[in-house]
């Protein structure tokens, strides 16, 4: 998203690698991403004098909370080279599960939220073991779980929203203090993630075969790392990321909703790969995952501050996705010798 | 995990085999013994031998279908023979898979998929076999010791005279003989007996089979026996102290480049002629 790699002009591209490889910016670099945040702040400072105010950005950070959380895991499995279509209607699921159980059943709260978060864990467990079990691509297996988690919900559910939640289960929902701005715990359980999942995949071992089980499964495989448990790892890991996404979507809706986060499954993926990281595997930050959440999430918020119709957000959103393949698409070339 | 590469201490390992040489009694490194693989109705070891001598560069040549890659798949563990023993060191040996060998201290360098290109040097000399902090920061947080990594990396690069200053930046970013460096140096780090490479100029130009013939020279400097398949006359010819040829599933004989001419190593090769 510079300059230099927003041209689409191949010529350009091919000149700039022939003057200098390092020139252009390499694969999964989360350099794209940061230049694109910051122009975008500071085009909407220029449009609106309420923008950077503490308490608009902690609304940003608020809106973009539940999305930011599942991409979390999205980032996880795009870095295996796979994805995942499910990660929304699992999260629903999970969020109706807590709901149900601690309204309906009387099961202590906090017991219904591990509960909850169980059961997505179970579904990436499922997803993971029908991708390294019996083969099958990642894109089908989670579009075929997207329809069964979407269905038990709605099955599960009755149709029906619960309200009259315990306490516990909104308690993420509440705001503190900070300086003059309410900032909502949630908010600070995502970033808390975010810096978990950076440590766990920039300085552990674990998180180095995530990467090269996704850049090279062969090399990964002969050089003694077990593929299929770390995938089977990553797919469950996920779903219980899911599970915190299905705490934070009830905890900022205040009620369980059958019908909430459809949509949130490609917001994830906009998310990850606005972040920079790669959809073909191995490459990438969930740090970047995180700006390419706040990105869109600023990219909504400053338009609505300017007035724009809202349809226009989405048409923006897309464009930057197909702008970011498209520099992720020509990064991987470059390096394929 | 805290694995310490075996290059430390095979110098004094392999000179010790080396004073039998003297006695005229060599033992092999690795030795085998009337291996048998059957797939289905196909046979493609037949009972074949082989023997790797200390310090030696051992290249394995056949035509297509004369038992090659199933003998290597024998000796790194990738396939288990269903008869013939192997030993190691003198010791009889049975690996159950390709990690099983490598704990065992053979390496094997494959033709293309050696390293993952998006990760750095260091990470793809460790991978696997990553080397964590001390401490609590280790045992608990399970942090990577990255500056160890890549000081140790650095080092093994440059004893086989690779030249590449970072060992942060991507493999990718480097020339096809360079990668294959990067692949020779984790086999030679690692191993403490024995080092086997399959076609590894195979998919290279001729500058950088020249490197890469250089580093199997350096690798036996360092005392490390190595075993090369190739298809490539000349590149046996200029490196291989010793040629095993296989034909038919079982070892046709062995020779020395000094002795023979490659006309006459294609004519053992192809059956032509019978030593």
């Amino acid at each position: 998203m510079s300059t230099v790699t927003s041209s689409p002009a191949s010529s350009v591209a091919s000149r700039l690698r022939a003057v200098s490889p390092r020139l252009a910016i390499p694969a999964g670099s989360t350099i794209g991403p940061i230049v694109a945040f910051l122009l975008a702040c500071a085009f909407f400072t220029t449009q609106s004098s309420q923008f950077l105010s503490g308490g608009n950005l902690a609304l940003v950070i608020q809106q973009v909370m539940v999305v930011g959380t599942l991409a979390i895991g999205q980032t996880l499995i795009i870095l295996t080279a796979g994805i995942d279509l499910s990660c929304g209607a699992i999260m629903a699921f999970g969020g109706i599960v807590m709901a149900k159980l601690a309204v309906d059943t009387g099961m202590p709260p906090l017991l219904a939220i591990a509960a909850g978060i169980t059961v997505c864990a179970s579904f990436g467990l499922i997803n993971g073991l029908l991708v390294t079990r019996v083969s099958l691509p990642p894109f089908i297996v989670t579009l075929g779980m997207l329809n069964v988690a979407f269905a038990l919900t709605h099955i599960y559910s009755d149709e029906q929203t619960i309200s009259g939640l315990p306490s516990e289960l909104t308690a993420l929902g509440n705001t503190f203090p900070l300086g003059r701005t309410d900032v909502t715990y949630g908010s600070v359980l995502m970033l808390v993630l975010f810096a978990v999942f950076a440590y766990i995949l920039g300085q552990t071992a674990w998180g180095k075969h995530v990467y090269a089980v996704g850049n090279a499964p062969e090399a990964a495989r002969l050089t003694g790392i077990p593929v299929r448990r770390r995938l089977l790892a990553v797919y469950t890991i996920a779903g219980a990321v899911y599970g915190i996404a299905a705490l934070l979507l009830i905890a900022r809706t205040g009620v369980g909703d059958p019908k909430a986060g459809q949509t949130d499954n490609l917001d994830s993926i906009t998310a990850v790969v606005l972040g920079g990281t790669s959809l073909f595997g191995g490459r990438g930050l969930v740090i970047g995952t995180l700006i390419g959440a706040l990105l869109v999430g600023v990219i909504r918020n400053g338009l609505q501050l300017m007035g724009v119709p809202s349809i226009y957000q989405i048409l923006i959103t897309g464009i930057l996705v197909i702008l970011a393949v498209t520099v992720d698409q020509l990064s991987r070339k470059r390096s394929q010798r | 995990m805290n694995q310490k590469p075996a290059a430390d201490e095979k110098q004094s390992a392999t000179q010790e085999a080396g004073t039998n040489e003297e006695t005229g009694l060599v033992q092999p490194v690795m030795k085998a013994r009337g291996l048998v693989q059957r797939y289905g109705p196909v046979t493609a070891l037949d009972g074949c031998d082989f023997d790797l001598l200390p310090g030696e560069v051992l290249a394995v040549i056949g035509d297509n279908g004369a038992g090659k890659s199933s003998l290597i798949k024998a000796l790194t563990g990738a396939a288990r023979p269903d008869e013939g023993q192997i030993w190691l060191d003198g010791k009889e040996v049975h690996f159950k898979s390709p990690l099983d060998a490598r704990r065992q201290g053979i390496e094997t360098v494959y033709q293309n998929l050696a390293v993952a290109p998006a990760l750095d040097i260091a990470s793809n000399l460790y991978l696997g076999r990553e080397k964590r902090r001390k401490g609590v920061l280790g045992t608990v947080f399970r942090m990577l010791d990255k500056p160890a990594m890549k000081t140790a990396s650095a080092r093994h690069m440059a004893e086989l005279n690779i030249g590449l200053q970072s060992m942060g930046g991507a493999v990718e970013n480097l020339s096809g003989g360079q990668r294959q460096g990067v692949a020779v140096a984790r086999a030679a780090a690692w191993a403490s007996h024995v080092v086997i490479m399959d076609e590894p100029t195979a998919a290279l130009g001729v500058k950088e089979s020249a490197q890469v013939l250089e580093l199997i020279g350096k690798v036996r400097e360092r005392g490390l026996p190595v075993v090369l398949i190739s298809h490539n006359m000349p590149h046996v010819f200029e490196i291989a102290d010793r040629i095993h040829i296989q034909r038919l599933g079982r070892r046709a004989g062995v020779v020395k480049p000094s002795d023979h001419t490659m006309s006459d190593v294609v004519a053992i090769m192809t059956g032509a002629v019978q030593i």
